[in-house]
């Protein structure tokens, strides 16, 4: 019965969405504000009628409903409750019905806080925003529905949730991920509006700003915790892999980033208008492309669910749908966009349109090392991979030079700067910059080490050169404390995401760079000593889960001959699928982890066990944090309010 | 030409000109990390490259696993059931690696026909075939009946 409930509220809620996408924007361009004005109610509808279909389902994975065909794939009756609940975006269907939801979600946002938009174009975004919940929805019902039944018979018992996903990091990365990828779709519909209404202009990028610096922040958060999750989950201790899964969510983030940035110029000096939109059409274009490669079965991995040629084909002709139609718009539209001022070589707009550059192209080089295997396959010309060396080959040069040009931006005015004005600011900055680097890189190694040095290099480059902003910033008022409170909200965003930029620069060079692994076999009583560290290992105990028995390994940790701590790494075999998994041991610190993970039983006793010392790991995902922090703090910026309100007073 | 025509010519001709860089790094970049796939018949024809990475897959024959007692170094028989290859492995295999179960390795083929394998990958699911894998098998006509269950997934 709950389960048909599910289905019926996600009938309704496909109508409802169906009248979104139609109603308010015939609304929109006939004047007829009756109709513009459905366009709140009826997002707020689709959003309650999808949160009763997630309940639903919620309710059959929490009551071992196995007659529902998705839970007897990806639950079992002794799986934990917070993972039967995780467990709803487990899967494809599952995941798709979260995808969906996160999209209302994002809607009924738009149609509450957006009070003061007037009021064609609030009815227009959100006839997009519906229009893309319908093409979604449509999917759901026809190829996917996580409430289909096995009937008549079905199992007593459900296959259970893949281990893998089995963890706190399956909990938060998806939703986390899909906020980022669907909150894209906001600065789409916002685009797509000002394309439509030709109304494109400061005030355009003004309102879409904040949405896109929040969905910036999700989607750097959930690229973060997927990073984080496949450290310790996948018993390898990497932390980035090139996968093109992985690709996926990247491409959309590098858009995304030079789309924060070229947001800024639009609305700051009216330049960069169709460019701006050209991004927020790819932006989400790209994370389309990113569900249709995972959920399509052209790519393999733990992402990877479904396999059905059928489901691939829809979510390609809706990728055609979109990327065609809005780019159409945008090729009748775009030409008629004029820049409101005009900006010389040496300005703060070329050094951010240097940003955007560098940012677009990395994002083709991804694209094309992500789907050029694909290409050659469907051609029929061998099946081939792209490794890793192709992208950090390519990737890890255009990155430093886009550091080089953000200090140089730091310092950087609008319209125009004097290249010397430029050198004067920047050469002291530089200079400390360099000699720090060098400095940092020998005293940690006792060696130069070509990429470490350039990488605390960059980051110390980072921060000297916003140092030097600052005191500028501060000379005009009357003390240092006083500056500090003056400065915008979105001012400290912006420093504290660079910041992330930096500590992220620091954490791959030295992890990369520095780490240190052995591999060994082990029996009880070896040790093994590196890096002041000595490992001993005491042998190995059953220890019994919920739903898994374990071999659980002692490992005493001396550091410097003294007893450090004891740690217990595992190998766990989940009975209902015959599955067994490395649960990783841990001993974070701001500066090194110990990594330990055991491989298989070898003859005699003895154990394969993975040792890793990896310095300034928790760096890269603190850089993320940062990030995340910084594009929500400038987002929560007065002054996106305030001119929300005058507005309203103008109206 | 004014002033503001040249600035923005100047601009024009940077971006192009830092595009066209970009394209050829890219293009060598490509050119040099290209991993292509063999089948244990392919390599056994000796129509695998010897000097360069490549990656070989199969099905990893029952009872072929043997150990080094002292290392890690463990040796296996991959087969498309037509032919079989020996890959050579030194370290900890994956979750997922055990007999009868089809994985991609990715390394260089030796003098003697033995794959050093590099990296030894088994993903996903136990029931899971990698695709290449799937193929040299369907190419060598030995696909075995795939499970009931694998469907599923």
């Amino acid at each position: 019965m709950i389960p048909e409930l599910g289905t019926f509220s996600t009938i309704l809620a496909l109508c409802l969405a169906l009248i979104l996408s139609v109603v308010p924007m015939v609304g929109a361009y006939t004047g007829n504000k009756l109709w513009v004005d459905y366009a709140r109610p009826l997002s707020k509808g689709v959003f309650f009628f999808l949160s009763i279909a997630m309940v639903c389902l919620g309710y059959a994975f929490l009551t071992n409903d196995f007659s529902v065909v998705y839970v007897a794939n990806g639950s079992n009756t002794a799986l934990p409750w917070f993972f039967k609940i995780s467990a709803i975006w487990g899967g494809h269907e599952g995941s798709l019905l979260l995808w969906v939801w996160i999209q209302a979600v994002w809607t009924l946002a738009v149609a509450v806080k957006s009070r003061n938009l007037p009021l064609d174009i609030i009815g227009r975004v959100l006839s997009v925003m519906g229009m893309i919940t319908a093409a979604f929805l449509l999917f759901i019902l026809f190829t996917s529905s996580p409430f289909d039944r096995f009937l008549p018979g079905y199992p007593m018992e459900g296959a259970d949730l893949n281990p893998l996903l089995q963890d706190f990091g399956l909990i938060v990365h998806p939703p986390t991920l899909y906020m980022g990828y669907v909150g894209l779709s906001v600065a789409f519909s916002f685009a797509i509006a000002a394309l439509l209404s030709g109304r494109l202009d400061a005030a355009w990028a003004r309102w879409s700003r904040p949405w896109t610096n929040v969905a910036w922040a999700f989607l750097t958060l959930g690229i973060g915790l997927g990073s984080w999750w496949a450290y310790y989950e996948l018993g390898w201790g990497g932390w980035w892999f090139w996968d093109p899964v992985e690709n996926a969510s990247l491409m959309p983030w590098l858009v995304a980033t030079a789309l924060i940035h070229s947001l800024a110029v639009t609305e700051k000096r009216g330049v960069f208008k169709s460019w701006t939109v050209l991004l927020a059409i790819s932006a989400f274009c790209l994370s389309l492309l990113g569900t249709f490669l995972v959920r399509s079965g052209v790519l393999t991995s733990v992402h990877a669910f479904a396999t059905d040629p059928e489901r691939g084909l829809f979510i390609l002709g809706m990728l055609i749908f979109v990327i065609g139609g809005s780019l159409l718009l945008y090729a009748i539209r775009a030409g008629s966009v004029k820049s409101e001022s005009t900006f010389s070589l040496s300005s703060r707009e070329s050094l951010l349109l240097v940003n955007n550059i560098l940012l677009t192209v990395s994002c083709a080089m991804v694209l094309i090392g992500t789907l050029y295997p694909l290409v050659m396959d469907a051609l029929n010309l061998g099946k081939i991979s792209v490794g890793p060396p192709y992208f950090n080959a390519l990737f890890v040069p255009i990155m430093s030079l886009m550091i080089v040009f953000m200090g140089i931006a730091a310092v950087s005015r609008w319209k125009h700067t004097e290249p010397s004005y430029l050198v004067k600011q920047l050469w002291l900055p530089a200079v400390i910059a360099i000699l720090a680097g060098v400095i940092t890189s020998y005293a940690y190694s006792g060696v130069l080490e070509f990429w470490v040095t350039l990488g605390l290099t960059l980051a110390y480059w980072i921060v000297f050169s916003w140092i030097r902003d600052y005191f500028n910033r501060a000379r005009n008022r009357d003390s240092l404390w006083g500056a500090v409170t003056k400065q915008s909200r979105s001012y400290y965003g912006m420093l504290l995401a660079h910041l992330g930029v930096a500590v992220l620069v620091v954490g791959v060079a030295m992890v990369s760079i520095f780490v240190e692994h052995r591999d060994a076999r082990m029996q009880a009583g070896d040790q093994l000593e590196f890096r002041d560290y000595t490992f001993i290992f005491d042998g190995v105990r059953k220890v019994q889960g919920p739903n898994y028995t374990s071999d659980m390994g002692r490992i005493r940790v001396l550091y410097k001959g003294e007893p450090y701590r004891i740690m217990y790494p595992e190998k766990r075999m989940y009975t209902a699928r015959g599955m067994s998994m490395t649960e990783v041991a841990l001993d974070p610190g701001l500066f090194r982890d110990l990594y330990i993970a055991m491989g298989e039983e070898l003859d005699g006793g003895a154990w394969a066990i993975r040792l890793q010392y990896k310095p300034f790991v928790r760096w890269l995902w603190l850089g993320a944090l940062l990030m995340t922090a910084g594009g929500i703090l400038s987002a929560s910026d007065k002054r996106y309010r305030r001119q929300n309100n005058r507005a309203a007073a103008a109206a | 030409m004014n002033a503001q025509r040249k600035q923005r010519l100047t601009l024009v001709l940077v971006i192009v000109l830092g595009a066209s860089v970009a394209v050829g790094l890219t293009a060598y970049a490509l050119s040099q990390n290209i991993n292509l796939f063999y089948s244990p018949s392919e390599i056994y024809m000796g129509e695998a490259p010897k000097d360069t990475r490549i990656r070989a897959g199969g099905m990893v024959v029952e009872g072929s696993i043997r150990r080094d007692p002292t290392s890690l170094r463990v040796e296996f028989d991959i087969t498309d059931y037509a032919h079989a290859t020996t890959v050579e492995y030194t370290g900890i295999l994956p979750d997922l690696f055990r007999e009868g179960q089809g994985i991609v390795a990715q390394g260089m083929l030796a003098a003697d026909g033995r794959l050093i394998a590099s990296e030894v990958l088994a993903k996903h699911d136990e029931n899971y075939m990698p695709p290449e894998v799937a193929e040299a098998l369907a190419k060598a006509g030995k696909m075995p009946p795939m499970p009931e269950a694998a469907k599923g997934y």
